[in-house]
């Protein structure tokens, strides 16, 4: 051909193309089900890689640049923040728990879904997929890091994040998110990929992120904001390959239909039931309020997964059932889960506090349904408690939801005055649910859940003291050998915010900044 | 550290997170790739088994034949968290951009010789299926292998080696068109020449061991591939028959080779110098598969070096065993 | 109809790109909210490269959206000159 004549400049989409498709073939040396072993098993067909699109055709040196430029940008933001202190400006020092509770228990999360990425980008045959999923894996390990480099500088002078590592495979509540992640990795790779690719990503991310970033930028927490922020430019990326994936399993064979509809049911409901740590952040930790819970709920999974669900019924998908029972919890929800933490907060990483009469008008403003008939007497009822010198921490372990792994705490849809419970016997055991849901979940794979590493369970069995512990010596405080298990620091990591150290160091290096003393 | 704020400092309460403490010492404040690394990968208590394999825990060491007492032994030498890495690779980028630009703006293509550009497409661009089987093979290092300091930089990899790919498909298509990438995959396919290349590739994708699959493609793989294309055949060999613009279409390649064999030489070293077992074991992988991948190569080498095949090949196994042998492997 | 939206960063880079896009669609509507511009449109809305082009003065690739995009809802559709965000119902 002749080299002189300019060549002809491909499109976006015929770049793409050529960039990355026919770089996979056929092998012949080895079996594909000896280079693919996972593929089969969980009963998907597809008879076309190729047919997957991926809509944003990003080559890896587009990548590189754009990443690059998100990352010089945020890390400047960052060096900014700690040179000037910034912590001193956040609105309230109580706001440092949201930042606790998100760094041991999201981040790890961030981590998983980079390992889980690049085993299903492994494991998929075709190009499209593949590319797409290692994309998400390097995204992944970036929200993982960016987030504790954000919160490396709180962690210098602020409490219950200095181990955060150790916390996110012990601490009783954590197991909530962590057996989330391992529920979803632990699952064949189409269910990995409609469980984080899918339900987590495209359903709920907003639901994450959009209250926790726009509460940190409420709050004056720059650091959160700007990974917040950057972070979510990866998850527009990640939303669309949720939303591409199910599309192409759904459209390559009818048979994909019921499975698909029984993991979006699935994997909707065990990320709401992750995301009650949301709801108690937003309605309860966050000193100044973006939105309530259940507004955020109306707007970002009701209307928008409203609009998706009608979008995937020409599949024959269908909203799944549990967004009734959802709509039915939504004036609860973050009112049991602050109750139960506020009981608890002798064994937790953050600090817990009774709303005051400001932040109770405004949650009654906010749920008008349930909150002062419900919830507002029993908090004055505590507060009142505490003032006294009671200050009641319940130190009686709770009953765990088999599946979710949340104390059994909620009510039954519809009657917030009854506590819901749901058993199982299997196998000559008896398990417990928090719901209808959560049981049926069980009951599909009884043989993964009785796996369940259940906190109270395992204290119980002894399994969560220093080793060499001797439990029967007397005197034996659990409690406190619990907390050295976690590596928590009894009244400095735990306990209410009120008289914490925490509180006590805000107030005085403020008051340094601030005034002339 | 102190921090001065007006007239009065805050004092840290501690300088960095406790289990990076409890590994570089409580005294001093730690580096960003040490605590976006250390201990990220979760170590206790998992729920439940996976599914695809349930003989195995989430991340489990026992995957592979190496025993470490410490996985976080392994370190990278260039520090790469995901923001050194990117803005490393975005500066190399814009480096290749203007390669490229400067190539096809002068119509430089165009002035390569026939020969040469004739043997650049038939040796470079079925080498976009080789790139391709290393992104694949290095995501699965990164997935089932055990600690953030050995997994991670196999992410990298793994994206590195999907660019190499669109780099050599961006060659191709400068010095060829879109047919040419096609003759490319059949050459892969069904020549001669690239049949025990293909085998070589396809027979790790069925390798289990993690470790073994990092040495067999990151060390023997690339460390004969790269000295031998593009240093030797590109940089050296066509360069002097009028071939110079190619050389900066693959500068990319020659970069990165140099770039990432530290940290392939690091990982090696610390492997080996943890026990004698992981050195007998590692000297084992590295004899078997380089003699394997010398084989494999040989034929490919034939397509630019002709009668001097046998020598250059030689020459490159030699700077391969020395480079190992300093490493603390010799073989 | 449903609803799509594209949520942006407010900051220099993306004054000229909202400005763009809602003179290109007439009826979406914008919601500012801290730090970010949300912005919603019944059924379908389309980002386009020319319109941007003119407001900023220079060459953009519309892949340089994704440095300042904090979310989108609905079907995603790019080209060199257009994304469109789309639902079909």
């Amino acid at each position: 051909m002749d080299m002189q004549v300019a060549k002809k400049k491909l499109g976006l989409k015929e770049r793409y193309a050529v960039m990355t498709r026919g770089l996979d073939w056929t092998p012949s040396y080895q079996k594909m089900e000896d280079i693919y072993p996972y593929i089969a098993y969980e009963g998907i067909k597809i008879h076309d890689w190729d047919k997957w699109e991926d809509p944003f055709r990003l080559t890896m040196d587009a990548y590189w640049k754009y990443q690059a430029e998100k990352e010089r940008k945020l890390y400047s933001v960052l060096d900014a923040y700690t040179q000037g202190n910034g912590h001193l400006n956040v609105t309230d020092a109580r706001y440092l728990n949201t930042v606790k509770l998100f760094l041991s228990g999201i981040s790890p999360l961030e981590y998983v879904a980079h390992r889980g990425f690049a085993h299903a980008g492994r494991q998929f045959p075709g190009p499209g997929p593949r590319v797409a999923c290692l994309m998400q894996s390097v995204d992944e390990i970036r929200h993982a890091q960016t987030q504790v480099h954000a919160v490396s500088n709180y962690n210098k002078y602020y409490n219950g994040m200095h181990d955060f590592h150790h916390a996110h495979d012990r601490v009783w509540f954590l197991s909530v998110p962590k057996s989330f992640f391992d529920d979803a990795i632990t699952a064949g790779p189409f269910e990995f990929m409609v469980s984080i690719g899918f339900s987590f990503e495209y359903v709920l991310t907003n639901l994450l992120f959009v209250p926790f970033v726009s509460g940190a930028a409420y709050n004056g927490d720059m650091a959160a904001m700007t990974f917040g922020f950057s972070a979510q430019s990866d998850e527009a990326r990640h939303m669309t390959l949720g939303l591409e994936v199910i599309k192409f399993i759904l459209e390559q064979d009818p048979d994909n239909v019921p499975i698909v509809q029984r993991w979006i049911n699935k994997w909707t409901w065990r990320g709401y039931r992750v995301l009650t740590l949301v709801a108690m952040m937003m309605d309860y930790m966050l000193p100044k309020r973006t939105m309530s819970w259940k507004e955020s709920w109306e707007i970002y999974f009701e209307e928008n997964g409203g609009a998706l669900f009608k979008d995937l019924a020409r599949y024959g998908i269908t909203m799944p059932k549990c967004a009734e029972h959802i709509a039915l919890e939504k004036d609860h929800l973050s009112h049991q889960a602050w109750s139960t933490f506020y009981n608890y907060a002798a064994a937790s990483n953050f600090h817990t506090w009774m709303p005051d009469e400001d932040e109770m008008d405004w949650l009654a403003s906010k749920y008008p349904n349930s909150f002062d008939k419900h919830y507002r007497p029993r908090y004055e009822f505590w507060r009142e408690q505490a003032a006294k010198g009671n200050r009641f921490y319940n130190k009686t372990l709770p009953m765990l939801c088999q599946t979710c792994q949340i104390p059994m705490i909620f009510t039954e849809p519809g009657d917030p005055t009854k506590i819901c419970y749901r058993e199982v016997d299997y196998k000559g055991d008896k398990y417990h649910f928090c719901s209808d849901h959560c049981k049926e979940i069980f009951e599909y794979e009884p043989e993964k859940y009785v796996q369940a590493w259940l906190p109270v369970h395992q204290i119980y069995q002894g399994n969560c003291f220093p080793e060499g512990t001797d439990p029967t010596v007397e005197g034996f405080d659990p409690l406190a050998a619990v907390l050295k298990y976690y590596h928590l620091e009894n009244g400095r990591d735990n306990l209410d915010f009120e008289g914490s150290e925490d509180q006590k160091n805000f107030a005085e290096w403020r008051g340094q900044a601030t005034k002339n003393i | 550290m102190q921090i001065d704020l007006r007239t009065v400092s805050i004092k840290p309460l501690r300088h960095t997170f406790d289990n990076v403490a409890r590994r570089i010492g409580a005294d001093k404040p730690a580096s960003r790739y040490q605590e976006g690394t250390l201990d990220m990968q979760q170590t206790a208590n998992f729920h439940y088994r996976p599914t695809w394999a349930p003989e195995y825990d989430i991340y489990d060491a026992s995957r592979t034949a190496i025993k470490m007492a410490d996985w976080y032994a392994f370190k990278d030498p260039r520090q790469f968290y995901y923001g050194a890495y990117c803005l490393a690779r975005a500066k190399q980028q814009e480096t290749a951009e203007a390669n490229f630009d400067f190539v096809e703006n002068r119509g430089l293509a165009g002035t390569l010789p026939e020969s040469v550009r004739d043997t650049v497409l038939k040796l470079l661009v079925p080498l976009r299926h080789v790139a391709w089987g290393s992104n694949m093979n290095n995501a699965s290092v990164c997935a089932y292998s055990y600690g953030t300091g050995f997994s991670q930089p196999h992410i990298y990899h793994s994206m590195d080696q999907l660019g190499i790919a669109q780099y050599i498909t961006r060659v191709g298509l400068l010095l060829g068109d879109v047919q040419t990438l096609d003759e490319g995959k059949r050459a892969w396919m069904e020549d001669d020449a690239w049949q025990g290349l293909r085998r070589f590739v396809e027979d790790s994708f069925v390798l289990q061991d993690p470790f073994e699959l990092f040495v067999v493609q990151n060390v023997v793989l690339d460390g004969l591939l790269y000295p031998l294309v593009y240093e030797t055949i590109i940089d050296d060999v066509l360069s002097s028959q009028g071939g110079t613009p190619v050389a900066m279409l693959t500068q990319f390649m020659t970069d990165w080779f140099t770039e990432t064999k530290k940290w392939a030489d690091a990982t090696v070293k610390i492997a080996a110098a943890e026990s004698a077992e992981n050195k007998a074991i590692l000297g084992k992988w590295l004899t078997d598969w380089r003699d394997r991948a010398a084989a494999a190569l040989l034929p490919v080498a034939r397509i630019a070096l002709g009668d001097r095949t046998d020598e250059v090949m030689g020459e490159v196994v030699q700077q391969f065993n020395a480079r190992m042998a300093k490493a603390g492997v010799a073989i | 109809m449903s609803t799509v939206f594209l949520a942006l960063q407010t900051n220099e880079d993306t004054r000229p790109i909202i400005e763009a896009i809602l003179q290109d669609n007439p009826h979406a509507v914008c919601d500012e909210q801290p730090a970010m511009v949300k912005i919603n449109a019944e059924g379908k809305l389309v980002v386009r490269r020319e319109t941007i082009e003119e407001l900023l003065g220079r060459d953009y690739d519309l892949q340089e959206l994704q440095v300042n995009m904090i979310t989108m809802s609905g079907n995603l559709d790019q080209t060199d000159d257009e994304m469109i965000l789309f639902w079909k119902n």
